[in-house]
């Protein structure tokens, strides 16, 4: 996997100090390091992005090789440090990898690395597949230590979660023995200091771009007066479309072609070179237009007679990912050469006209997600009262579908507990409710709820703890113990941060007991009269936990479909007019049995000792 | 050699483990291979596909273009008929017949129904191999055991290129030890359902 061939090229590397913050498509490339690490590499998942930049940056101005990890919205947290960093500089190689994600498939922004190493002036690479990535990682090291500046490794979701073989170094830079931090006002960023450094940072960057001219993973080759230009995986797209034009048998235009691995600094005699001759270029890229406007200033700036076309001219789509009927339709057009894509060939047609329809599948909370149970116990005990239902970045965030349908807002990390705040500015009479997961609570949920009691804005606090950092793959997390390095550290206690930031009402409460659950969820609401309250649903994710026995429906009893209207569970199915368990998803919480107001639902090996016949309607329907 | 193949299913039923394993047989056949897969958010019971392109040459891109997928591996008919877009004009579907309903299915009315996806398959695709998986999870004694069983079903279907013995020896060098004769059971269920599924298929395109 590209994250793999990342985590073994800093390996190869000597890499000293491994920090970030798990999200997707960056999570496997810390693993990769802490798996094979024999003792002398500190590794951690750090409570935040900034917090591992700046535990790396500490590193790296110590002269160790650092590297920290993280997606792209992870660098709009780490931004601060980075930017300063960017003029402090470094003394041991700091690579800071921020993957990127087109589609978006798994994040909130399109956001392009790319145009940040731009803003912050620092170098960037840019890998096309995960044997590149193990090579430049490495290139990575050295050029940041060389000349003293943080550098920015910016792979995209299709190379961190490609699979190839890559082919591994024999030999792997040795760490320096012992290392010490060297005392001096050069680490000390001041207003002088960054006017000087920023002096530096400007002569610099031309220096490394001539550099870049002749880096090995920039290409040129071809002739003739188109060009084509590519970076990343859509390199990949169109080798393919190349040789699919290729196959229709027509010969193509002459071309050349420029593939560019480091493009900030830009590379511009390479750039130059691929220029000369031509009348017309297209630019195929995801994200931002970053090479196509450097290209067009860099003919502006030469005064060149060529048309640089892609985004901006709506040669290339502006979101979303490339594919490769994409990227063949954009190159045929360019070259004129007429492409039939494969949606409207033969087997295309037919299934326009025949296809039989399917549902939309999005992903869910799992069957047995303690998450399921939270929202519905606050649903239930919140249906007469006006309530906002505030939510956060993690696997809850799938509250929002229905029938849950309980979360009204989602912005960023942590966004949860202030923008209810927000929310009750503006209607005071309201109850607000902020859920957040535990590993987001330590990220940055904690200033915001210290802000809230500050400010006494009374807002519900939900933190929904289910023992892990689920949505990103199970890392563990302050609450959790146990660390990176195979230590288990003190638990940081969540009902005791809160308590001693000034939460007055703090409760704990299992949410796989839904009686219980309603009426600890009415004891926060009324407890926000005294100002923020919080209430904490303790339950491990199914994946950290073990099963307990699947559930059972007796179909004679079956009568409500109150676990089929409600939950959304993925284990319950309706079949002609009833409720049935797949054995196979169930993880036995409970949850539907609570709810079933027939008493229909039992442990499957409760079932023999159930009676069959139906009891009226409890209660709380 | 080249052989690509997309593998279709819903987020939880095994099918990043079978991409690798189709991966690490090829690599161990000495050729090359590119693979993509969905990891993250769509895990969680979403729509799921990975591309594994396998070939004795360079490959350009992990992600192949519609109409190019030699194999379809469905391993849930509606995901199937999703993908079928990938598959070339005479390409392999290899199906599960079992579908897993979307969540709120009931709720939406969006039920569909397994045998009329099949049928789809079979109008569209070149050859359809439709297996049990369901009944190999239960004979073998596994619920997880379903995407082995479909590597199988497509091996023996000559559809991957590769060989029951060199998947077999993927299976042991990539699972945890005691887990290994469980998968080559149902490895061997998925061929031999694949076996039996064939004069079914051959009856279908003399229709």
């Amino acid at each position: 996997m590209g994250n793999e061939a990342i985590g073994l090229g800093a390996l190869a590397a000597g890499v000293r100090v491994v920090t970030g913050y798990p999200g997707t498509p960056s999570s496997e490339i810390l693993p990769t390091v802490s798996e094979r690490n024999s003792g002398n590499i500190h590794v951690e998942w750090s409570v935040n992005e900034k917090v591992a930049l700046e535990v790396a940056a500490g590193a790296a101005v110590a002269g160790a090789r650092s590297m920290v990890t993280m997606k792209q919205v992870g660098l709009n947290v780490a931004a601060d440090p980075l930017m300063s960093l960017a003029y402090l500089g470094v003394k041991g190689g700091m690579v800071v990898v921020v993957a990127d994600d087109p589609g978006p498939i798994s994040s909130q922004t399109e956001q392009d690395t790319r145009t940040f190493a731009l803003f912050s002036k620092l170098p960037v690479f840019d890998p096309a597949s995960p044997e590149e990535a193990y090579e430049m990682i490495i290139d990575a090291f050295e050029l940041s230590e060389r000349f003293g500046t943080p550098v920015l490794f910016r792979p995209t979701t299709r190379v961190c979660h490609g699979n190839a073989p890559v082919k591994l170094r024999e030999t792997l830079a040795a760490a320096p023995e012992s290392l010490r931090f060297k005392k001096d006002s050069r680490w000390v960023i001041f207003p002088r200091l960054s006017y000087e450094n920023h002096i530096k940072m400007e002569q610099r960057l031309p220096v490394i771009a001539e550099e870049f001219s002749s880096y090995r993973f920039n290409s040129l080759s071809g002739e003739g007066r188109l060009g084509l230009v590519t970076q990343g995986i859509s390199s990949g797209y169109v080798g393919e479309a190349l040789t699919i034009l290729g196959d229709l048998g027509q010969p193509l235009p002459a071309h050349k072609l420029l593939r560019v691995a480091t493009p900030h600094p830009f590379p511009k005699r390479l750039a130059l070179d691929f220029f000369d001759g031509l009348d017309r270029v297209l630019v195929i890229e995801e994200l931002d237009p970053f090479i196509e406007r450097e290209l067009q200033r860099l003919a502006g700036e030469q005064q060149l007679s060529v048309t640089v076309l892609g985004k901006a001219s709506g040669h290339i789509q502006v979101a979303g990912e490339n594919t490769v009927a994409a990227v063949t339709q954009a190159i045929a057009g360019f070259f004129g050469v007429p492409f039939v894509p494969a949606a409207s060939s033969p087997i295309g047609a037919t299934m326009l006209v025949e296809a039989p329809e399917l549902p939309g599948r999005p992903p869910v909370l799992c069957a047995g997600c303690s998450h399921r149970s939270a929202f519905i116990a606050v649903k239930r005990s919140m249906r007469k009262r006006r309530a906002i239902f505030s939510g956060d970045i993690g696997c809850y965030t799938l509250g929002n579908a229905k029938p849950l349908d309980m979360v009204d807002t989602c912005l960023c990390m942590g966004a949860g507990i202030t923008m209810a705040q927000g929310l009750h500015v503006v209607e005071p009479n309201a109850l607000h409710f902020a859920f957040i997961g535990d590993s987001t609570f330590f990220h940055s949920g904690i200033t915001g709820i210290i802000n809230a009691v500050y400010n006494r804005t009374p807002i519900v606090v939900v933190v929904l703890d289910n023992a892990t950092t689920a949505m990103t793959g199970l890392q563990p997390h302050p609450g959790t113990g146990d660390t990176m390095m195979g230590w288990v550290s003190q638990k940081v206690d969540i009902a005791a941060v809160l308590r001693a930031i000034g939460v007055k009402h703090v409760e704990k409460c299992d949410p796989l007991k839904l009686e219980e659950s309603m009426a600890a969820v009415v004891r926060a609401a009324d407890a926000t009269a005294d100002g923020v309250a919080a209430l904490i649903f303790e339950s491990p994710c199914i994946h950290v936990a073990p099963p307990a026995p699947s559930y059972i429906v007796d179909a004679e009893a079956c009568e409500c479909k109150e676990c089929i209207i409600r939950l959304g569970c993925p284990a319950i199915l309706s079949v002609n007019g009833k409720a049935v368990i797949d054995e196979t998803l169930c993880f036995g919480c409970d949850l539907c049995a609570q709810i079933c107001m027939f008493d229909a639902i039992s442990p499957f090996s409760l079932l023999s000792a159930k009676p069959l016949s139906p009891k009226p309607p409890s209660a709380t329907p | 050699m080249k052989a690509n193949i997309v593998i279709a299913g819903v987020g939880g039923q095994g099918t990043v483990l079978a991409g690798k394993l189709v991966a690490r047989a090829a690599m161990d056949a000495g050729l090359a291979v590119r693979t993509s897969e969905t990891i993250g958010m769509a895990q969680r019971g979403g729509s799921v596909v990975s591309h594994v392109r396998i070939s004795d040459g360079p490959i350009a891109s992990p992600l192949m273009p519609q109409g190019a997928a030699d194999t379809l591996l469905g391993f849930e008919p509606g995901e199937a008929v999703r993908c079928l877009p990938y598959l070339r004009p005479g390409g392999t579907v290899v199906v599960n017949a079992h579908t897993v309903a979307p969540v709120a299915a009931a709720l939406t009315h969006t039920e569909y129904s397994g045998p009329a996806m099949i049928d789809y398959l079979g109008k569209c695709g070149g050859r359809l191999v439709v297996i049990d998986g369901d009944a190999i999870c239960a004979e073998v004694g596994s619920a997880k055991v379903l995407n082995v069983a479909l590597i199988g079903a497509a091996a023996a279907a000559g559809a991957l290129g590769l060989t029951l013995e060199q998947i077999e020896e993927a299976l042991r060098k990539s699972l945890r030890p005691k887990l290994v004769d469980m998968n080559i059971q149902a490895l061997h269920a998925g061929a031999r359902a694949a076996g039996q599924a064939a004069p079914q298929e051959l009856q279908k395109e003399t229709q």
